[in-house]
């Protein structure tokens, strides 16, 4: 969805295709999402209703690709449309079929744990909101009995008729983001899934969700009592080449056990006992450490074992067979045992990947190089989230919009030749006239209908004030209503309108439309729920829903009376943008920026560009850096869109959205559209284990510059020992770096190749080779480098006698002491923020307590920032490889190219505005507003600032002397409301 | 008292509790019909002023609801809407307003289950606190046509 938004968005036409019956995926089946526990379906839905809505996204639900042919930039997509047997433009998501429909079927969305029917949607809030009949379950299509939905059917939607229909289009660029599917534990009696109380970490998240079968309660499945005491299992299916075969971790489990464990031991008030079974906790992306952190004070046990045998306790429970971390067997009765199943590509994915000429690797994962990470084997492909590799939902929705941005880079020619624009007839200016108020009351069929008298309603709206014409409609949201209603306003002079029937959240934008068709300013314009709010939840009660109707209907009619046509305002956009920092994330935004023809200038306070990069040696897929940095700078240097600002920092800035100016310490004025905040972050210089001491201990980075330099001191060195976590994962900075664990691995494995005989120890607290880096684990272990754990209350102790370096630390496994005498300590130091204050305050943008820039929303917005126009990458965001880097700043590229793209953008609408004659400039408003949108004038009064106020009406609330007032959300309409409410 | 039915006045955020309305609407969940939604982008927009008007125009009871915290479409609105809803419940309290006819909560988009008990709750409180006489001596039924 991010990526289709973001191309549309930018000047594309895409095609959307999908093969189920609705867009949403996984996301739409969890209940609540980590770190933040943010509602799912909440985040997700505006995004749903966003692609639904978007002229420049066709959607093709049911459809399944038959092959795409030709080359980069012309390509041929076949698909086949399977049928719906719904005809979506009849169709009015009512759900009398629903209820009719006698044929009850396993429930995919709730992972089967109850019934849906035959003939339904996928989730109540999926788009597009249309019913599909599941033609194997149907009893008409199977055995032509039946036919109970097409007598109920209220809008002749369905089509029993509906037949498969194969269509082809042209596209330039291939976006595939065909998803996982969660491991099956079915596969493996180990697990014992076939117990009733052994249940997937998917299964459980339904049980949790308030859409759920249990509707949020969570329950034993075999008696329905809530369990006192539950289990994780975590890596089933993941770390596991003994019978699951798949080696990769599949890094989101630690961080959803712990997720569902809380929400669990919340919904039983505390009182739930959690223990979490795991081989490593790989807590690793921004405020995860912190999570685990509160889930172990909350009381959530962790136990370092891998469970050996499940055993069922008819009639309810199961019995855990596990050996302790100090070697003894223990065997522990749970209620509930949850299976955290990792996440593995389809064999359908599989065969779609071998038919479109996509190279996998030996899990089926697409094949990517750490510098192009979205970029496929096939030239012209692009993907983003599972399909290369396990990973959460804001590293996907990163790889979404970098995939927008390389799926264009080579289109720029096409962008905005296919996109359609909506073309609204010039509106009539109302102002000054009186309200002429049209009232349309709907029936929905039989859904309002069949318990308000809707007449009734009609003829009170008539009686209101300013109401000039009343009007029953069988569905308002039909086209041939939406025409009437255009024509009425025509014929009536009708100047504010009001429709009572469904929900403002799914239907204003299409009543607003409608407005915009009869020259009406769409801001005149209120709806009455009586709907969702009214005939749907007091069908017992007809007399008081049709009381609340008449009541809903005049508060509306008393709003919109009040309603004034909203300006909104068109401003220039400069198509620069402004990247702060040189590194690998600046300079790929800026690359990618160029590649779309937009221009940037790169700030950098060093002297050269390459930042952090310059240090390293290779990634952890074996990639020369220092090769490709060199390759970087040759391409910035020939590149005409790029220009560098190098020992330059920023010195004050002036500005929004489209139109900032930033001035340079150096002097130079830049006016640009956007900014991208990339400053990246730098190697914690370590205080512990003798470092500065002793010459012989020395960081990562200064290992691979060693080896760069082919230094004795490192070539020369026989045992090796790496200290992990050295100043991450601590109190002040509790968080993990996420890259020391696979650059020390990758470290260990170079260096045993370079010396076969070398000794190499690696001392560590968890192993955090997510994703597919567990491999390069394996094959440390397999090469013979000896892992040791150590935990944080008691870690190695280093020290030094003659010039010769001791390590000691006591083995858990043994329960020794071991010493080393190494020749050479690596740590792995923490990476920190560079905590830029100021810049941040410049920018109007905050940092979160480590110093990390703080991004809009965790889970959905990870470049951008809540301030429009702003964009972050790389370090400066949190630590993180380099391919998720390069990833993010393609990703803040494509978000950018979002703003740039328009010549003029719209502003204004429902955004807050001053009566600058009651202001005292007392402030208050400047410092509640979230956006900062408001700033003092030079006569010290508040102004707005329409391009970045997004109409939240928190300073109309604060204000002591209602200076400021939120468009459309008046206290005078608000008041009027209240009146007619009473 | 048995047979009062309490007029309420709800404001509900856009993003989130009057999604839960509408979800609870999807999902058939009946509640009593006692209450009027007014519809605000964000509680971030209520002003004290609103609930004092409820009251004042004879409303037996005012609830407000929106997002949970962390789950405001615009990062903030809630809090400060909880921290102007602490002191206008003190406030009413100290003048002798029932602390059950003025009530906050959050509720996500997708909790239509804990909409449907809440609304009941609500009802039943204020129920049973009785007619709002704190305000109004005569329960006066104030139309559009007196503000228009």
């Amino acid at each position: 969805m991010q990526a289709a938004l973001d191309l549309a968005n930018a000047g594309y036409y895409v095609y959307m295709v999908e093969k189920s019956l609705a867009i949403g995926g996984r996301m739409s089946q969890l209940d609540k999402t980590f770190p933040t526990n943010d509602c799912s379906m909440c985040i997700i839905s505006p995004k749903l209703v966003e692609v639904g809505r978007h002229i420049n996204i066709e959607l093709l639900t049911l459809t399944d690709i038959l092959s795409i042919t030709g080359s980069e930039g012309n390509f041929t997509v076949n698909v086949r449309k399977n049928p719906r047997y719904i005809d979506m433009s009849k169709c009015i998501a009512c759900g009398e079929c629903t209820k009719k429909c006698p044929r009850k079927v396993d429930n995919a969305y709730n992972e089967n744990l109850d019934k849906r029917k035959a003939i339904y949607v996928q989730y109540a809030q999926a788009v597009p909101l249309k019913y599909g009949i599941d033609a194997s379950e149907c009893m008409y299509l199977t055995k032509k009995k039946c036919g109970s939905c097409k007598k109920v059917c209220p809008a002749d939607a369905i089509n029993y008729d509906d037949k498969p229909e194969d269509a082809s289009f042209k596209v330039g660029s291939v976006v595939l983001a065909p998803g996982f599917a969660p491991f099956k534990p079915s596969e493996f009696e180990t697990y014992r899934y076939d117990t009733k109380d052994v249940i997937t970490a998917l299964e459980f998240e339904r049980y949790l969700g308030a859409t759920g079968p249990t509707m949020g309660e969570v329950v034993r499945p075999s008696d329905g009592a809530h369990p006192h005491k539950m289990a994780f299992l975590q890596c089933v299916g993941s770390r596991d080449i003994n019978r699951a075969d798949n080696g990769y971790c599949s890094s989101v489990c630690c961080m959803y056990a712990i997720k569902e464990a809380l929400i669990a031991k919340e919904h039983s008030g505390g009182k739930l006992d959690v223990t979490i079974f795991y081989m490593d906790i790989r807590t690793f992306g921004k405020d995860f450490e912190r999570y685990y952190e509160k889930a172990k004070a909350a009381g959530i046990k962790f136990v370092r074992s891998r469970v050996h045998t499940v055993k069922p306790e008819p009639p309810a429970g199961v019995k855990i067979g596990y050996v302790s971390d100090g070697g003894v067997s223990a065997e522990e009765f749970f209620d509930l045992a949850v299976l955290s199943h990792g996440l593995v590509i389809t064999p359908e994915t599989k065969e779609m990947s071998a038919n479109l000429g996509i190279q996998t690797d030996g899990y089926n994962f697409a094949r990517t190089s750490t510098f192009s990470p979205v970029a496929l084997s096939r030239p012209g492909f692009y993907a983003c989230g599972v399909y290369t590799g396990p990973k959460d939902i804001p590293t996907s929705v990163m790889e979404a919009s970098a995939a927008a941005a390389a799926a264009t880079s080579k289109l720029t020619p096409a962008r905005s030749t296919l996109t359609k624009v909506i073309n609204i007839p010039a509106p009539v200016d109302v102002t000054g006239e009186p309200p002429r108020v049209g009232v349309f009351v709907c029936r929905c069929g039989i859904n309002i209908a069949s318990v308000i008298d809707v007449e009734k309603v009609v003829e009170f709206a008539k009686t209101l004030p300013f109401v000039e014409y009343a009007a029953v409609t069988m569905f308002a949201c039909s086209q041939d209503s939406q025409e009437k209603i255009v024509s009425l306003i025509k014929e009536f002079r009708l100047n504010r309108i009001v429709v009572s029937a469904c929900s403002p959240r799914t239907h204003e934008p299409l009543f607003q439309e409608t407005l915009a068709a009869a020259g009406l300013n769409k801001y005149l314009y209120e709806m009455a729920n009586i709907r969702n709010h009214d005939s749907w939840v007091h069908a017992n009660n007809p007399a008081e829903a049709t009381r609340k109707a008449m009541d809903m209907t005049e508060m509306a009619v008393a709003k919109a009376a009040l309603l004034v046509p909203l300006k909104e305002n068109v401003i220039d956009v400069d198509p620069t943008a402004l990247v702060i920092g040189g590194g690998v994330a600046g300079l790929n935004a800026a690359m990618s920026l160029s590649s779309q023809g937009f221009k940037s200038v790169v700030v950098e306070k060093d002297d050269k560009i390459g930042g952090q990069a310059n240090r390293i040696l290779s990634t952890v897929k074996g990639e020369n850096v220092a090769k490709y940095i060199e390759g970087l700078k040759a391409k910035i240097a020939d590149d005409p869109n790029i220009s560098l600002a190098l020992q330059a920092e920023v010195d004050s800035v002036e500005g929004y959205v489209g139109n900032f100016e930033t001035t340079l310490s150096n002097g130079d004025k830049v006016k640009h559209g956007v900014t991208i905040i990339a400053t990246g972050a730098k190697e914690y210089k370590p205080t512990e284990y003798l470092y500065g001491q002793n010459p012989q201990v020395v960081t990562q980075l200064e290992l691979d510059e060693l080896l760069k330099a082919n230094d004795p001191k490192a070539i020369d060195s026989n045992t090796f020992v790496f200290i992990q976590c050295v100043g991450s994962r601590e109190p002040g900075r509790m968080y993990c770096s996420k890259v020391c664990c696979a650059h020390t691995v990758h470290a260990a494995v170079e260096l045993k190749k370079l010396k076969p005989e070398a000794r190499i120890f690696v001392l560590y607290r968890d192993i955090r080779t997510y994703a597919q880096k567990e491999d390069l684990y394996k094959e440390a272990r397999g090469l013979g480098v000896i892992f040791v754990r150590y935990s944080i209350d008691d870690k190695p102790k280093v020290t030094e006698s003659g010039g010769k370096l001791a390590v000691q630390i006591l083995d858990p496994v043994s329960g020794r002491k071991l010493l080393i005498n190494p020749d050479l300590v690596v740590l792995a130091a923490a990476i920190v923020s560079g905590r830029e204050n100021e810049l941040a305050m410049k920018y109007k943008v905050p940092l979160d307590e480590d110093g990390w820039f703080f991004e809009a929303h965790q889970k959905l917005r990870p470049v951008d920032f809540a301030t429009d126009g702003m964009f972050l990458a790389g370090l400066a965001h949190y630590p993180k490889p380099m391919d998720e880097v390069i990833a993010q700043a393609q990703a803040a590229a494509a978000r950018a190219v979002t703003v740039l793209t328009q010549p003029k953008m719209t502003v204004g609408g429902i955004v807050a505005e001053i009566n600058q004659t009651k202001c005292s400039g007392c402030g208050v408003c400047v410092s509640v507003c979230p956006f900062s949108a408001i700033s003092l004038d030079e006569k010290g009064k508040s102004v707005v600032n329409e391009a970045m106020c997004k109409g939240c009406g928190n300073c109309a609330s604060s204000c002591r002397s209602d200076a400021p007032s939120l468009r459309g959300f008046t206290n005078a309409g608000l008041f009027a409301q209240i009146a007619s409410a009473l | 008292m048995s047979d009062f039915e309490p007029r309420i006045v709800a404001f509900f955020c856009n993003w989130c509790t009057y999604g839960a309305a509408d979800l609870a609407g999807v999902s058939r969940l009946d509640y009593p019909p006692n209450f009027r939604v007014v519809r605000l982008p964000c509680t971030g927009r209520l002003n004290p002023k609103f609930i004092m008007e409820a009251f004042k125009r004879g409303a037996d009871g005012v609830w407000v609801s929106g997002c949970h915290p962390g789950d405001c479409h615009y990062i903030a609105g809630n809090y400060h809407a909880r921290r102007k809803f602490v002191l206008m419940h003190q406030l009413l309290e100290s003048i002798g307003v029932e602390p059950d006819r003025l009530r906050f909560s959050w509720i996500s988009s997708a909790e239509a289950n804990k909409f449907q008990a809440m609304a009941r709750d609500v009802v039943e409180h204020v129920k049973a606190c009785g007619p709002n006489t704190t305000f109004r001596k005569e329960d006066l039924k104030l139309g559009l046509a007196e503000v228009a």
